[in-house]
């Protein structure tokens, strides 16, 4: 690997024990990348409050000093962790003290997780605990160089906003937001951002749960590469994109996608692919979409529903207001909860604008910073889960051992007030 | 005995047995680090563990926290000897590093077509050489 003056100076301990450690990790990444050099980067977000197992033993052992060490550069020594080089922002973590009383999570990781929080905070840390930080301020400009975690804030920065970033880790981001550098790889480079594969939608695409599941369609078409999706699309919005992309990345693992004439790499057909000559299209009709919607909905039978999720990525204030609306006026069936995850942020809009109101007349809960999959927790007894969302769909049954049912918000609303579950494909049709 | 050529990823020396995921592996939420067990719903290795073995798999799929999943791993005692991945991305190439295991990538043949599950594994990732010797070879 190439190191500029700068990166050698840190490598060799000049910004102290930390940064040298950082920069060691990038280099051993970096190898094993066999990527040459590294890039800048001002706009990390990465992960180092949310309780674990392991997490608890190091902070027992040598305080958040040591957690760090060891989970966010991989290192054994014992350093102080020093201000972060450049603005880093905390993703989603573990449930706050909103869901004490309510969730059935441990109140010692509460606890844990906000004295986190004031340590890395004092360190420059934007504790904005939410998988989209793009919806409450941190929006990359196109162009921009990024080292950011979770996969659904990753696909969306480089393909909606045509920001630069790869799928960074627990280790990279924290090493980054030490140094300001990450290896200039895959996504930071021109010559890797075309698109590979070609789908062409046959079947219209206009509803919020039709874009996650032609989302987790191009995810198992493309794998890992960078599908560009044209046909019979309606105008996205942000909701719509934002559960497109989360699905695309569950499937296998997409980071980039284009959408001619929507995405901002790809104003045409043909500089979606970099004026390649564009690939054989797979198809996306009727018997696709149909495929997906059955793939997702197969981990399980029993249609009485205990919990309804919604909110995977976390909720935009649009999506509440809509699950608002639906609720408004009912009641949850005794034996069936709701939770809608937004950022903690926009619970604030929801506030003000009387949604929260609504939803927890109707007894349906907002909860901020986390998710059930996250956290791992689920109300007590849930064997039946429902949610609007792909990703919590392919995630929780294996994360909390429940069965899925996978629809629209007013599927699953129904399925909270009536405790049964009617989803059908057919109501995805409607906006 | 087989042999393929690739180039290191993380250096060092380990022979195992070999587990072959015919599919992408997946990291967070889909495998438990308390067990080293696979539990994605619908993964072709459901509730198998890789622990102790040499895993070859085609990629990383999933979540950013496939490399805080593997290290987690190392740190609980249930990680695999050594990795041979045919496709290199920063969610393996990172999950390598700190689960701190000899791994290659770039290999001259697909190692998921060559490899069979349990198959013996000599990983020499300093030089990007892998040997693989068939049970029925005897020793």
């Amino acid at each position: 690997m190439i190191l500029t003056d700068d990166e050698k100076r840190m490598r060799d301990g000049a910004e102290g024990a930390a940064v040298a450690a950082a920069m060691d990790l990038l280099i051993r990444y970096g190898d094993a990348l066999a990527c040459e050099r590294l890039c800048d980067v001002r706009n990390v977000a990465g992960s180092m409050t949310q309780p674990s197992p392991v997490k608890e033993r190091l902070v027992r052992e040598g305080g958040w000093d040591k957690a760090f060490a060891v989970i966010n550069l991989d290192c054994d020594d014992d350093i102080e962790v020093p201000a972060m080089r450049v603005p880093v922002c905390q993703l989603q973590h573990g449930f706050g003290p909103d869901a004490a009383g309510i969730v059935p999570y441990p109140a010692r990781n509460i606890e844990l997780q906000q004295d986190a929080e004031s340590f890395y905070g004092r360190r420059g840390v934007n504790i904005l605990a939410t998988c989209t930080p793009y919806q409450v301020g941190n929006i990359p400009v196109r162009g921009e160089h990024l080292a950011w975690m979770e996969s659904s804030a990753v696909i969306y920065a480089n393909s909606v906003l045509g920001a630069r970033t790869n799928c960074e880790g627990l280790a990279s981001s924290g090493a980054a937001g030490l140094t300001g550098k990450i290896p200039c790889w895959g996504n930071h480079r021109d010559e890797n951002r075309p698109g590979t594969h070609l789908i062409d939608v046959r079947t219209r695409v206009d509803s919020f749960l039709d874009w996650g599941l032609l989302g987790y369609f191009a995810g198992e078409v493309a794998g890992e590469e960078h599908p560009v999706v044209t046909g019979d699309l309606g105008q996205p919005d942000l909701t719509d994109l934002k559960h497109f992309g989360a699905a695309a990345a569950t499937a296998v693992g997409v980071e980039l996608y284009h959408l001619p004439g929507i995405t901002p790499e790809a104003p045409t057909l043909a500089a979606a692919f970099g004026g390649a000559r564009p690939p054989a299209p797979a198809v996306y009709g009727p018997a696709q979409r149909r495929a997906v919607y059955e793939a997702l909905n197969s981990v399980g039978t029993r249609p009485d529903v205990d919990f309804v999720l919604l909110g995977c990525p976390h909720a935009s204030v649009d999506q509440v207001r809509r699950a608002a609306a639906a609720l408004d006026g009912r009641r949850l069936s005794p034996g069936t909860e709701l939770w809608l995850m937004v950022p903690r942020p926009l619970k604030v809009v929801a506030d003000r604008s009387g949604y929260t109101e609504v939803i927890e007349r109707a007894g349906g809960r907002l909860l901020g910073d986390s998710c059930p999959a996250m956290s791992r927790a689920v109300p007590d007894g849930t064997r039946v889960f429902a949610t609007d969302s792909a990703k919590q769909a392919h995630y929780l049954p294996a994360i909390c051992g429940v069965e899925a049912w996978l629809g629209t918000l007013e599927d699953c609303v129904d399925a909270a007030v009536t405790g049964r579950w009617h989803g059908s494909l057919e109501h995805g049709e409607l906006r | 005995m087989i042999t393929l050529h690739g180039r290191t990823v993380v250096p060092g020396y380990a022979e195992g047995e070999a587990l072959v995921s015919p599919e992408p592996v997946p990291g967070w939420g889909g495998i438990d680090p308390s067990t080293g067990v696979i539990t994605e719903s619908r993964h072709g290795l459901n509730g198998v563990a890789f622990t102790g073995k040499v895993l070859v798999f085609p990629s990383a799929k999933g979540s950013s926290g496939w490399s805080g999943f593997f290290q987690a791993c190392r740190l609980l005692g249930t990680a695999p000897v050594a990795l041979v991945i045919a496709r290199i991305s920063t969610k393996s190439a990172l999950g390598a590093v700190v689960t701190r295991v000899p791994a290659v990538t770039d290999l001259d043949q697909d190692p998921c077509a060559v490899i069979r599950t349990c198959d013996w594994v000599r990983v020499d990732a300093t030089h990007g050489l892998i040997e693989v010797k068939r049970p029925t070879e005897g020793s």
